[in-house]
């Protein structure tokens, strides 16, 4: 199928694909790696007239860690994410959704950036970020602000970026002492939405749990936390009860849609069981439970 | 409707084209180059039939405008073989009988070479994810990893020596 029309710039540098984006307003959209986009648009679910693409601006690209966090270049592929040495040493949650997002051929084009900056809650990048309790930077003509990632999502596709902002950084907090994360994901095959996934984040004293953070994936109509699993969790010795307490938490706060991927029923025990893995995985990760 | 001089060098070959910006590489490949090796499989970037080589890394054609491939390097199906010899890659398909109806076979190519590219040992674990974004519907995949692992050996194997 072939996308409608549009205009498309190439610009080189940041400022010059804010000066396009200041020119066209609404009519324009940021082309990244595509992956979504690109299918969108041959569906013609999305017709912008104007296109501005990314991905010549050189120095959007990288993954390095700095006064205390992760920081991601908005245009790293995904691909490149995967391969980051300090990803598997020391974010494990991020490196368990980097393996598992779309397939490895889409991951060479697909970016982090556009993952998130796309605020699909069928996207893996979400739940992992609110897991993390992540920072957003966006860059407008007159400056750069962050933004929390518990304020980024703000409705279906939709999130706080102004019509005249591009992300172009994404800051995961290092994790601490005690802690582990793990992301776990069920699709029905490579390259599939998650029918359910969860991103747990987790701080352990020896048995207990002292901080902990919950994404989940595909089971909502915007990207969100399970914060009553979270209080399940927290200041708990993570037996086996309180994992399920947890897991039966999120189930009963998440509100999955009834698709092809299955009925509402089915997405909240999966959920359950997802949740309960991801926080079991996490706990060993981070040197603690049973 | 936005128009662009793109020139794109395909196997080694620089090309030259007016296109619309809308137009995707695959229709590029194909259409305007009539390099029809490079197949359609699906509308969703799901099947992989028309993986490419973009600047050495694989990527779905169909997903991708030609006007981004401007300036950049693009490697088909059809660049493999070199000189009317078979690429190992090539030569693995059909001894192990790595194809049944063909459709699939020039992305999975493209995704092998990749792969070998990056990792020249790969355990089958390895190949069976890096096909993963490759649909096959003939095979079940099992001559497909065979061929591949056919065409690691060979290119690791020293050169023969001229008598």
């Amino acid at each position: 199928m072939i996308p409608g029309e549009f205009d498309y710039y190439s610009p080189s540098t940041v400022q010059e694909a804010l000066s396009l984006l200041a020119e066209h307003g609404d009519e324009a959209k940021l082309l990244a790696g595509g992956q979504s986009l690109i299918p969108a648009m041959r569906f013609r679910l999305a017709l912008p007239a104007v296109l501005i693409d990314l991905n010549n601006i050189d120095g959007l690209g990288y993954v390095r860690e700095e006064n205390g966090h992760l920081a991601i270049g908005a245009m790293t592929r995904e691909a490149d994410l995967e391969g980051a040495a300090v990803v598997g040493n020391k974010y494990t949650l991020l490196a368990d959704a980097a393996q598992v997002i779309a397939d490895p051929i889409v991951r060479n084009m697909a970016t982090v950036g556009g993952n998130i900056a796309h605020s699909d809650p069928a996207n893996d990048h979400p739940a992992v970020m609110l897991a993390y309790g992540a920072e957003v930077v966006a860059q407008g003509l007159n400056g750069t602000r962050t933004i929390a990632i518990d304020d980024f999502f703000t409705d279906l596709f939709e999130n706080s970026l102004a019509d005249n902002e591009i992300l172009t950084e994404i800051r995961i907090p290092t994790p601490g002492a005690n802690s582990g994360g793990a992301y776990v994901k069920v699709e029905r095959k490579v390259g599939d939405y998650a029918v359910s996934a969860a991103a747990v984040q987790l701080t352990m004293n020896g048995n207990t749990c002292t901080a902990a953070r919950i994404g989940l994936t595909n089971v909502s109509a915007v990207p969100m936390r399970a914060t009553n699993a979270e209080q399940a969790l927290i200041g708990q010795p993570l037996t086996d009860e309180v994992i399920e307490a947890a897991g039966q938490a999120a189930a009963a706060e998440c509100d999955p849609s009834p698709d092809l991927r299955g009925s509402e029923a089915y997405k909240r025990d999966l959920t359950r069981v997802v949740t309960k893995r991801a926080i079991q995985k996490a706990m060993e990760r981070a040197g603690g439970g049973n | 409707m936005s128009k662009h001089t793109i020139t794109v060098t395909v196997n080694g070959q620089e090309q030259t084209g007016e296109v619309e910006s809308r137009l995707l590489l695959v229709h590029f490949i194909r259409e305007d180059l009539s390099l029809t090796g490079t197949h359609i499989g699906c509308d969703t970037t799901s099947c992989g039939a028309c993986t490419v080589l973009l600047n050495g890394r694989a990527v779905k054609s169909c997903t991708l405008f030609a006007v981004q491939a401007n300036g950049k390097n693009v490697e088909t199906v059809e660049g493999v073989a070199q000189n009317g010899q078979l690429h190992p890659l090539q030569e693995g398909f059909w001894e192990k009988h790595g194809l049944q109806c063909g459709y699939c076979t020039p992305g999975m190519i493209m995704s092998a070479k990749y792969l070998l590219g990056q990792n020249p040992n790969p355990s089958e674990a390895e190949i069976r994810q890096a096909i993963s974004g490759n649909l096959c519907r003939c095979t079940g995949y099992n001559n497909i990893v065979k061929a591949i692992l056919y065409a690691a050996e060979k290119l690791n194997a020293p050169e023969e020596v001229a008598a």
